[in-house]
């Protein structure tokens, strides 16, 4: 463990995230509501923290090895999201205590979307824009962002941009250099964030609200200006238009990259992971667009179509946000929608679950398995596409699934000992580990009721769920602080 | 700059590793995965499993705006079709190639032109080694000899000895011991520290002293630094594969060379080969054997077998059985810093001397030669400058007034067939060939720019 190395990188990322600070205050006062204080307060103190931890070992030079990676990576997005938590607790607007503060941070970092507050509507739109910020910047990664900018973390960079980036692949890179792909990535991001946002404002939202909801779309997030969401305002533009941006964040950017370099959408169509991760929103969307119908609830075909695509689209990335009251759906609807978020978004994407690419991996494997049961002697190569995949790999998938079914399984029996029904603690598992941040059952309306306890066990599993669990599991294994 | 490296060997993982310290964007193509992932753990670059000829395979790796190919796969088949699609399907403008076999090098004007074979470069690793190793023969008591300017400037690494003339004395005094030879001590290195040299610096024993001098000088200033060594006379080889046997074949008119060779059928084949040369068959690692090719009367012993440790060995057992000097062939770096100056005279880097060779066509400005010293750490590069003095920093300045890079010195001005020693008041004309030692190879890229030509030259 190089600590001296590791203090100086955590301190100088949080420089340079301090300066996140700043776009609220300016939308404080071109709003001028005054609310830009707090900021202002979090800001110097972040600097402060950040050049305390950078200064001492500034010329320290060490190349980043692998473990330290994850080591910075959880400290950054553990201390980033405290950091994140100031302004809010600091705020007099919003009336929340440490840990709800806290919860409500990470849960905008790590694009989750729960949330404990109500009566958003009438919140300062500077803490409104500060909430879909930090969705924003959690949906590609800070550390991938930070990468991208500061050229100094070297290779080291690519220890920290693999313990970020989800998916089971993490050696593909778009281009030679990492500080290069992740200035890609980046700029692809915003690009798209961009185009969602005008399109919501030509569809009917004011520019700050197509901005903000830009912010939590791309990022798969959930968090909304609105207390009730997308439904505030009911329009089938915005809803398709937010269906598309929500699938488009949900996958792989490095397809983006490679569709936007060989100016070929075919490249979309070729990918396994992505005809596999639509044929699945297809099906649930069938599924439940027919559901609807016949249990007869109050909504025409085209409104039947109109939210049960949003809703697959935003329960099965992970996003969260709501056309219509999903938790009131009849039958097995809301069920199966929080399943969906399970399997997740595309690797490589914003989405978060398990993601596409393991569960079609699985999916191959189970079927091979049951070949060799046909004719034992068989050799069946696991091909995914035109690519065979390597055992390594497969056994990685197949650990990672393991770890988190049974952590889901364990969080599950720990949250009914906090006082939740079954359906309500399988809920909340969802929303947290697979980053959905919409509940069914008790927290259908919001997690503001939960004990705390349940508040720092979800804090937890937003983060290992956005950190893929390994990244934060790791740190827990004896032989990852042996010397 | 965009680079496809094809093999991830040797040379292939220590060029990879050199260029993407400079900033380049490095692809890496090689057959096997294992080797692909150690490598990209390590370094910031891209890897494309695959065999590299293949269009497919080179398209993956960006050979669409690429800038350079390197070649260096085991296979000169393959290197030179890789060359070869590259040049058809992508028009790559630059196409380095290592062709080992001089069945194809011995035709390479006919060989590797644009209408054949588009091969630029072509580099043969054996022959770079070879020719290294035999410089040092030539120059008794040298640790490492780099030829600029075609030979007629030269660097030489010497270790000083107390008995040397100036040894002890402040450098300023070489003027006065010897007043017709000009030279340049470019640096110093003691027990590991490099010191910049200046009129006033005293030179202990046990210093490792780079200086450039003109050809002919080399021995004068030798003999300052330490007590003249006699010229070899006879000289063992253990091991007669590529290098032994080239080796063997460029020195055996002039010297007194045995081959030990370890597969009967191979000392045959040499046998055949080499008229001039005694070949023994028998393991360098053989005491007896060693005995029996008369090792207590051998000059000098080079271990230049394909095994590090029997290299190592050998070379111990034939130092203390009174073989004058040892030299040896170790690829694994780590070993290099554990053996040299104790029982071990000279290790010898296969990667370090080829890389240099490589670099020089990667290097920004009109690079003539790029010499990797002391292990990579150090460098010393032949530079031309072009321009004027309105577009140029080095031309029409004199050396003093020029602004080099902290660690650099120039050596040397190479002017037609004039060669310069750098005195403070020589000012540069255009088209001279520049020689510069960087103490620090991370300053390579100030010096690239100190010889990059204004805009407003064109």
């Amino acid at each position: 463990m190089h600590f001296a190395l590791i203090s100086k990188i955590l301190g100088l990322l949080l420089v340079v995230f301090s300066f996140t600070m700043m776009p609220p205050v300016a939308v404080s006062y071109w709003y001028q509501e005054g609310s830009e204080g707090p900021f202002l307060v979090s800001f110097v103190i972040t600097l402060l923290l950040g050049l305390a931890l950078w200064l001492p070992f500034f010329k320290h030079k060490e190349e980043l090895q692998t473990r330290d990676g994850f080591l910075v990576v959880t400290l950054f997005w553990s201390v980033l999201g405290l950091i994140g938590a100031l302004p809010l607790y600091i705020s007099n607007d919003v009336p929340v205590g440490f840990t709800d503060a806290v919860f409500e941070s990470i849960s905008g970092l790590t694009t989750t979307g729960a949330t404990i507050l109500s009566g958003i509507d009438f919140l300062p739109k500077s803490i409104l824009f500060y909430r879909q910020q930090l969705q924003w910047l959690g949906g590609m990664g800070v550390v991938v962002l930070a990468v991208a900018i500061l050229p100094m973390l070297g290779i080291g960079g690519m220890q920290l941009y693999k313990a970020e980036i989800p998916g089971p692949m993490k050696d593909a890179k778009l281009t030679p250099r990492i500080a290069e792909t992740a200035k890609a990535l980046w700029f692809l991001y915003l690009f798209i964030t961009t185009a969602c946002a005008l399109l919501y404002w030509a569809a009917g939202m004011t520019l700050f609200d197509a901005i903000c909801h830009s912010f939590s779309t791309v990022a798969t997030g959930g968090f909304s200006t609105h207390d009730a969401s997308m439904a505030y305002w009911d329009n089938p533009w915005i809803d398709w238009t937010a269906t598309a941006f929500i699938l488009i964040g949900g996958v792989n950017f490095a397809l983006h990259f490679a569709v936007w370099r060989g100016k070929s959408l075919l490249a979309y169509f070729r990918d396994p992971e992505f005809r596999f991760f639509i044929s699945l929103f297809l099906i649930y969307t069938a599924i439940i667009t027919a559901g609807l119908l016949f249990f007869h609830y109050d909504f025409s075909v085209d409104d039947a179509l109109r939210h049960s695509a949003f809703q697959v689209a935003s329960f099965s990335t992970g996003t969260g946000l709501t056309s219509t009251n999903a938790a009131s759906f009849p039958g097995f609807i809301p069920y199966l929608l929080v399943f969906t978020s399970f399997i997740g978004g595309c690797a490589g994407s914003t989405g978060g679950g398990m993601k596409a690419v393991r569960a079609a991996l699985v999916f191959h494997h189970s079927i091979r398995e049951l070949r060799r049961l046909i004719y034992p002697n068989g050799v069946f190569a696991l091909r995914f596409g035109r690519q065979s995949i390597p055992d390594r790999v497969l056994q990685a998938v197949w650990g990672f699934v393991g770890v988190y079914i049974t952590i889901s399984v364990i969080f599950t029996l720990l949250f009914t000992m906090t006082g939740m029904d079954l359906t309500t603690a399988v809920s909340a598992v969802a929303a947290s580990l697979n980053n959905l941040g919409v509940g069914i059952g008790q927290v259908g309306g919001g997690f503001a009721n939960i004990t705390d306890s349940a508040k720092w066990m979800m804090v937890v599993l937003m983060v290992a769920g956005r950190l893929e669990v390994f990244t934060l599991l790791v740190l827990f294994t004896p032989m990852f602080w042996r010397q | 700059m965009k680079i496809i490296i094809l093999g991830a060997g040797q040379v292939g993982g220590t060029l990879a590793e050199n260029l993407a310290n400079e900033r380049n964007d490095i692809t890496v193509i090689d057959t096997d995965p294992e080797r692909l992932r150690e490598l990209g753990d390590r370094l910031d670059i891209g890897t494309v499993r695959g065999m590299g000829c293949y269009p497919a395979v080179l398209k993956e790796a960006g050979a669409e705006d690429a800038d350079m190919l390197i070649a260096v796969t085991n296979s000169d088949e393959v290197n030179m079709i890789a060359c070869q699609v590259a040049y058809s399907l992508f028009r790559t403008p630059s196409k380095i190639a290592r062709i080992r076999t001089a069945h194809y090098t011995s035709r390479s004007d006919k060989l590797f032109n644009e209408n054949a074979l588009p091969i630029d470069v072509i580099i043969s690793p054996e022959q770079v080694v070879t020719d290294y190793i035999k410089r040092l023969i030539e120059h008794p008591g040298a640790l490492q000899v780099v030829n600029f300017a075609g030979g007629r400037v030269q660097l030489v690494a010497v270790r000083a000895y107390y008995g040397g003339p100036l040894v002890g004395n402040e450098l300023r005094e070489l003027r006065k011991h010897m007043p017709n030879v000009d030279t340049r001590v470019a640096a110093i290195f003691r027990r590991g520290r490099p010191i910049i040299p200046e009129g006033n610096t005293v030179i202990e024993a046990d210093d490792e002293v780079f200086f450039i001098a003109a050809k002919n000088d080399i021995r004068a200033v030798m003999s300052e630094l330490r007590r003249l060594e006699h010229n070899y006379k006879r000289i063992l080889i253990a091991g007669g594969g590529n290098i032994g046997y080239r080796l063997g074949k460029s020195i055996q008119h002039r010297y007194n060379v045995k081959i030990l060779e370890r597969s009967p059928g191979r000392a045959e084949w040499l046998g055949e080969k080499l008229h001039q040369t005694v070949v023994l068959q028998g393991l360098a690692t053989d005491r007896d054997e060693l005995l029996k090719a008369n090792i207590e009367n051998t000059d000098v012993f080079c271990a230049l077998t394909n095994d590090d440790e029997a290299n190592i060995m050998a070379s111990l057992l034939a130092k203390r059985l009174g073989a004058r000097k040892v030299m040896t062939l170790i690829s694994n770096p780590a070993y290099v810093d554990l053996v040299q100056g104790h029982d071990i005279d000279i290790a010898i880097s296969p990667q370090q001397s080829t890389i240099g060779s490589l670099l020089s066509h990667v290097r920004r400005g009109d690079v003539v030669n790029v010499y990797s010293l002391r292990r990579g750490a150090a460098e010393a590069i032949e530079a031309i400058a072009h321009g004027d003095s309105k577009s140029s920093k080095v031309v029409g300045r004199a050396i003093e007034d020029i602004d080099l890079p902290e660690g650099t010195t120039i050596g040397a001005i190479v002017r037609g067939e004039k060669v310069l020693i750098a005195h403070d008041d020589v000012v540069i004309e255009p088209d001279d060939h520049v020689i510069l030692f960087l103490i620090d190879k991370r300053r390579t890229r100030d010096v690239e720019k100190l010889f990059q030509v204004g805009f407003t030259f064109f």
